[in-house]
């Protein structure tokens, strides 16, 4: 269903946007199979009305929000981000949502609040990857990601109810989502049920399969590889052909250094991938 | 039965279209979006699994050709190997051409710093001498040592599918699956159980 918004900005990085149908057509959510093309193949099904997020933990006000309700009271602004995957392949989005900060803000985190938990819904039913081993690729469901309290709060921190001018497509994490544009994709967190605040870091899921793999911040660095390939390059999926995409330098942060490198000014990033 | 020069023909043909057919489908899915919006990954992943398999074909002949006591059937390992080592070409090349765009310098050092990707390349290090030694003027030629060659195409049947295990993010089921695969293929295989003649070819891998 079109979606409107209010403002919009991409940061100043004027990428040129990926096309529509790739972004629809190629995912990773591993619920709906391992194949970037399962998703749109098993995703169409998904019930996604009625839909409530909850906010609870070290809050002074427990939430329980129909997303609809969610929808029409915040704000909808467009953000064009870049969205780097893990696996070295990026996509420029136009997203729609509202920041993360101003959802938490109506809870009233508690000064214990220390990081943010997040979980997607878990509906084998509804789910092919979580009603099998084989089809889920083996990961632990429900699907769970974590932010630090600071790195929630940031500006640029993003919560995802649509993409280009639309509410999110199943495949894509409808009906809400996180976007977190600096860090590798698997931490933007897809249909999300449940948001909770809490005082030690919580566990995610990829850090879970293979901890030295993937670490628990997962910001986007060209000088830290993926311990079986590169992370210096990417590949952008832009419009045109398969042999018109392009080899580009893989950027510090993915290239929001000026909004988010202070949250790391005091962080070994070797160590903390 | 026995496998007259007609029946040969045809599961020649046959052979090869189930090679050929499936490449023409890939062609098919990438142009019609069935591959996805972005299909790299599919095509690579397409290709690797087409070699897997035709390393497992080819490895089957033999067995198959002792159990059905039909010699003949050997005359069919080439093709399939031939096959294999084009699958495995291939998907290098896509690996190559639409992953890395063609950056040679992040090949060479990918290859250098990956440990799946050095086991892949060197399955397909040996498939390629393989392949070159393939013809029957080549046979003659190397008399002996052309079976002691082609002896390697274990090794290869044990890189393979730890290439495949190595590369995936998630979920080791399938490779698992492959790797077992491979097992039974080459468990299938007396002179490998027998300890005098594993280690004649332990031997001669070890000459050359």
């Amino acid at each position: 269903r079109p979606l409107t918004s209010v403002s919009s900005s991409n940061y100043g990085i004027g990428d040129e946007l990926t096309p529509e149908d790739k972004i629809l057509t190629h995912n990773n959510f591993y619920e709906f199979g391992t194949a970037k093309t399962d998703p749109y193949k098993n995703a169409q099904g998904l019930k996604t009305r009625p839909w409530t997020l909850s906010i609870e933990g070290e809050v002074d006000t427990p939430l329980t929000l129909d997303v609809d309700e969610l929808i029409n009271t915040l704000p909808i602004e467009e953000r064009i981000y870049r969205l780097r995957c893990v696996e070295a392949w990026s996509m420029v989005i136009p997203w729609l949502g509202f920041p993360l900060s101003a959802l938490l803000k109506k809870a009233n985190p508690t000064s214990r609040a220390k990081y943010v938990a997040f979980e997607t819904l878990y509906d084998p039913k509804q789910m092919p990857g979580q009603a099998s081993r084989f089809a889920g690729g083996g990961i632990e469901y429900p699907y769970v990601e974590g932010l630090r309290m600071d790195e929630a709060m940031n500006p640029l921190t993003l919560i995802s109810v649509g993409l280009y001018g639309q509410t999110l497509p199943p495949q894509n994490g409808a009906p809400i989502r996180l976007v977190v544009p600096w860090k590798y994709g698997f931490k933007s967190i897809k249909s999300i049920v449940r948001i909770r605040l809490v005082e030690t870091m919580p566990p995610t899921t990829w850090n879970l399969l293979a901890s030295h793999e993937y670490g628990f911040y997962a910001n986007v660095n060209p000088q830290v590889d993926h311990p079986r390939w590169s992370q210096a390059s990417e590949r952008r999926i832009g419009a045109g052909g398969l042999l018109s995409a392009k080899r580009i330098p893989t950027e510090l942060f993915n290239g929001y250094g000026e909004q988010v490198a202070a949250l790391y000014a005091n962080l070994d990033m070797g160590r903390w991938y | 039965m026995t496998l007259t020069q007609g029946r040969l023909l045809a599961l020649k043909t046959l052979l090869h279209l189930c090679f050929l057919l499936p490449l023409l489908y890939l062609a098919a899915a990438v142009q019609g979006g069935a591959a996805g919006g972005d299909p790299v990954q599919y095509v690579i992943h397409f290709l690797g699994m087409g070699a897997l398999h035709g390393l497992m074909a080819s490895l089957l002949v033999s067995p198959l050709a002792r159990w059905w006591k039909l010699g003949a059937l050997v005359r069919v390992r080439r093709l399939l190997g031939l096959w294999t080592f084009a699958y495995a070409l291939l998907h290098l090349g896509a690996f190559l051409v639409l992953d890395l765009l063609g950056d040679w310098a992040l090949l060479l050092s990918e290859v250098v710093r990956r440990p799946y990707i050095v086991v892949g390349m060197l399955a397909l290090l040996i498939l390629t001498a393989l392949a070159l030694t393939s013809t029957q003027g080549m046979q003659r030629r190397l008399g002996r040592r052309w079976q002691r060659l082609h002896n390697w195409v274990y090794l290869v049947a044990l890189l393979a599918p730890v290439h495949f295990w190595w590369s995936v993010k998630s979920g080791w089921y399938e490779p698992a699956l492959y790797l077992m695969l491979c097992l039974g293929l080459l468990a299938l295989r007396p002179k490998l159980w027998n300890f005098k003649s594993f280690q004649q070819i332990v031997t001669n891998f070890n000459r050359g």
